[in-house]
């Protein structure tokens, strides 16, 4: 408590520090100044205190009150004593007014920290703030989640779920008994989708204007939506079984003929497949000053680093590092590697090299070479022909580097010698 | 200002720290000890709320519900027909008729008793406002039960029951919650041919239950068992047709009731 006194002794500076850091509290989780930690300690040491009025604590800090002695004892219990499983009741629920006090709390510790720093408190963004808890708070703690912290209360109070049923009690939602009300109710709507579609395709057969040869639903290029992202959607956890029942009602809808009628819906359950080709980079062919087109490219295996001229109008002349590939390379298998590329495009004696590498070993630097070669022709080449090289695996760093030893073991797998005794 | 401090450090002291002079008086900020929410109070008088709630009470067929259904709709519904006899329940021997080539014929005169009862208090319920859950594990009429109670303005579950819905209620819904003032089973079997668990949890909860029992269910556990068959699906359409009509009639009665005895107190 000695802190405390501090308090009341030290100056106005100190204490409107205080004051303000205790508005921010709730948001900075861990304080650097002491007596925050202590007062936090005192609370988290006494959990069921009923009533903890030490008249000292008021001695010390009211300095012109008089000391109204109060009668109470320290009556310290721990949840043990009071049979409370507090960890049953599950994560902490906030009500509304908390939150909302919580975030005029944060408006007024953000105009506060804006005048400290001297900043217009108007424009005072989220950056400016952590830059500000940075420098009031320093903190060396490695773990970053641990350092204080001062956020919108939104972002650190987990999102509560409001209430489901009106005053009467009445729930809103006619599928509330069910535990899962979002979900049942989209399996719902889908399953009278489907039967929608049903009624209309019983419709055309009683007309006879029924035929099999209707507009189908595009799938080409997207993908079902994953467990995750249909729980974004609910708002509400859900399993796996329940995912993939519903991914089997829709393509039940999309296996009848009238599936079109509700295209729009089931899209709404489809995402995009990212092309992979599109994301490689291909720069454009470069003219050197005899007109003959050329491209660089890099490439990197194990430890060797790679860069590669390919030029037009060759006839397959390779040098590495000045020396030609024959002297460089003596092993077949490495020239196969430098080869490859060229081989798989159809290009072997029209294209001239010239590459340098350095690191690594013999077969790092045949690899590196490689891809550096491969991605060098995409300038070259057309669309399919670079789908179809990263098909072919031409176009993608091998990840594999050597595994480190581990502490017990001669080396990364292989164990020291297995004695008996 | 001092003390404002210590009450922001250690919001349990909230209710203990006397009102000290000229100390302002801080809300603590713990969430259990917000108010709660006092009763609406309903501005109508005594009499006029007497009189609605006891009035349907001194008449044994108040909604007349008895022009909503015959024994002809009953029989053309197929609801006389049940189960072959191995699958007979020895308790449900006294609801049949009798059985024609290995097939149990329930006795539709006892249905009309049954059903009489059974949607005379669905309506009771209805117009004291009450929540009325449907429940049916037949994933045939899933749909059809839904959008019906959907239209009701009431509730429905056709779908795997969770363990704790009913006993457990606090935790798998919330504090607070208001359960179900009467639980209607559609079909009171579940997928594997045994009782559905509702059955039992609701009487553990005191809540009345109304079931279609068929020949191969155990109706003891029910307060209103109505005989009939719950697998054909002109009989379940019926069954969702007389409990949507019978709630839409309890509710319009109970709206003309409020204008009528709440206009009486105002001319009084």
């Amino acid at each position: 408590m000695r802190s405390i006194v501090r308090l009341g002794v030290g100056g106005v500076i100190l204490r409107a520090l205080l004051l303000r850091s205790c508005a921010l509290r709730r948001s900075v989780s861990k304080m650097a100044a002491s007596s925050g930690r202590v007062l936090k300690s005192f609370v988290q040491g006494c959990c069921g205190c009923s009533s903890v009025i030490l008249p000292s604590i008021a001695r010390n800090v009211i300095l012109q009150k008089p000391a109204v002695t109060v009668l109470a004892r320290l009556v310290c219990t721990s949840s043990t004593l009071q049979r409370k499983n507090i960890a049953a009741a599950g994560p902490e629920k906030y009500t509304q007014e908390f939150i909302k006090k919580q975030i005029e709390e944060f408006n007024i510790g953000k105009r506060h920290l804006a005048n400290m720093m001297g900043e217009d408190p108007e424009t005072f963004t989220q950056e400016g703030i952590d830059r500000a808890i940075a420098y009031l708070f320093p903190s060396g703690l490695f773990e970053k989640r641990a350092r204080p912290v001062m956020k919108h209360p939104d972002e650190i109070f987990p999102k509560q779920r409001a209430v489901q049923w009106g005053e009467d009690g009445r729930p809103f939602h006619f599928l509330f008994y069910t535990g899962k009300q979002s979900y049942y109710s989209l399996m719902h709507d889908t399953f009278g989708k489907f039967l929608d579609i049903q009624k209309y395709q019983d419709r055309m057969r009683a007309e006879g204007l029924f035929s099999q040869e209707t507009k189908q639903v595009n799938l080409i290029g997207s993908r079902w939506m994953i467990k995750e992202e249909l729980e974004e959607i609910l708002v509400q956890p859900i399993s796996d079984h329940d995912c993939l029942r519903f991914i089997q009602l829709l393509e039940r809808i999309l296996a009848l003929p009238y599936c079109s009628m509700e295209e729009e819906y089931i899209q709404r359950f489809r995402r995009a497949l990212e092309v992979q080709s599109k994301k490689q980079k291909i720069e454009p062919l470069q003219y050197d000053e005899n007109e003959v087109a050329f491209s660089t490219g890099e490439g990197r295996r194990k430890t060797a680093t790679a860069t590669t001229i390919v030029r037009d109008n060759g006839s397959g002349n390779i040098t590495v590092n000045g020396v030609d590939y024959l002297h460089y390379f003596p092993v077949l298998q490495d020239r196969e590697q430098l080869m490859f590329p060229f081989q798989f495009l159809d290009r072997l004696g029209k294209h001239d090299m010239e590459c340098k590498v350095t690191g690594g070993g013999r077969s790092a630097q045949a690899g590196a070479i490689r891809l550096a070669t491969a991605r060098a022709l995409l300038s070259f080449v057309t669309e399919n022909e670079v789908e179809s090289m990263r098909q072919a695996g031409l176009l993608t760093p091998d990840p594999r580097v050597k595994e480190r030893q581990k502490p017990g073991q001669e080396g990364a797998r292989r164990k020291f010698t297995w004695n008996k005794r | 200002m001092a003390v404002g401090l210590l009450k922001k450090a250690l919001p349990r002291l909230g209710s203990a720290v006397p009102a000290w002079p000229g100390v302002r008086c801080m809300t603590s900020r713990l969430y259990g000890t917000v108010a709660a929410q006092t009763q609406i109070h309903q501005p109508d008088d005594s009499v006029g709320s007497d009189k609605i709630l006891t009035e349907p009470l001194k008449h044994p067929d108040f909604f007349h519900l008895s022009e909503l259904f015959s024994l002809k709709d009953l029989f053309d519904a197929r609801v006389h027909l049940g189960h072959k006899i191995g699958c007979r329940h020895r308790l449900m021997e006294q609801y049949l008729f009798g059985c024609r080539l290995e097939q149990d014929i329930l006795d539709l005169d006892q249905t009309m008793e049954h059903l009489q009862q059974a949607l005379n208090f669905t309506a009771h319920v209805a117009y004291h406002r009450g929540i009325i859950l449907f429940v049916s594990r037949n994933r045939q009429f899933t749909h059809l039960i839904e959008s019906m109670a959907r239209d009701c303005g009431e509730y429905a579950h056709c779908r795997y029951w969770q363990g704790g819905l009913l006993t457990n209620a606090n935790v798998q819904y919330g504090k607070g919650v208001r359960l179900p003032d009467l639980i209607v089973f559609l079909s009171t079997l579940n997928n594997v041919f045994q009782q559905h668990v509702a059955v039992r949890d609701a009487a553990k909860m005191n809540i009345p239950t109304v079931g279609i029992v068929d020949s191969n269910c155990n109706p003891s556990l029910l307060t209103y068992p109505v005989p009939g068959n719950d697998d054909s699906s002109p009989a379940v359409e019926l069954y969702c047709r007389l409990f949507r009509m019978t709630i839409n009639r309890a509710k319009d009665k109970r709206k003309q009731m409020e204008i009528l005895y709440g206009l009486k107190s105002q001319n009084d």
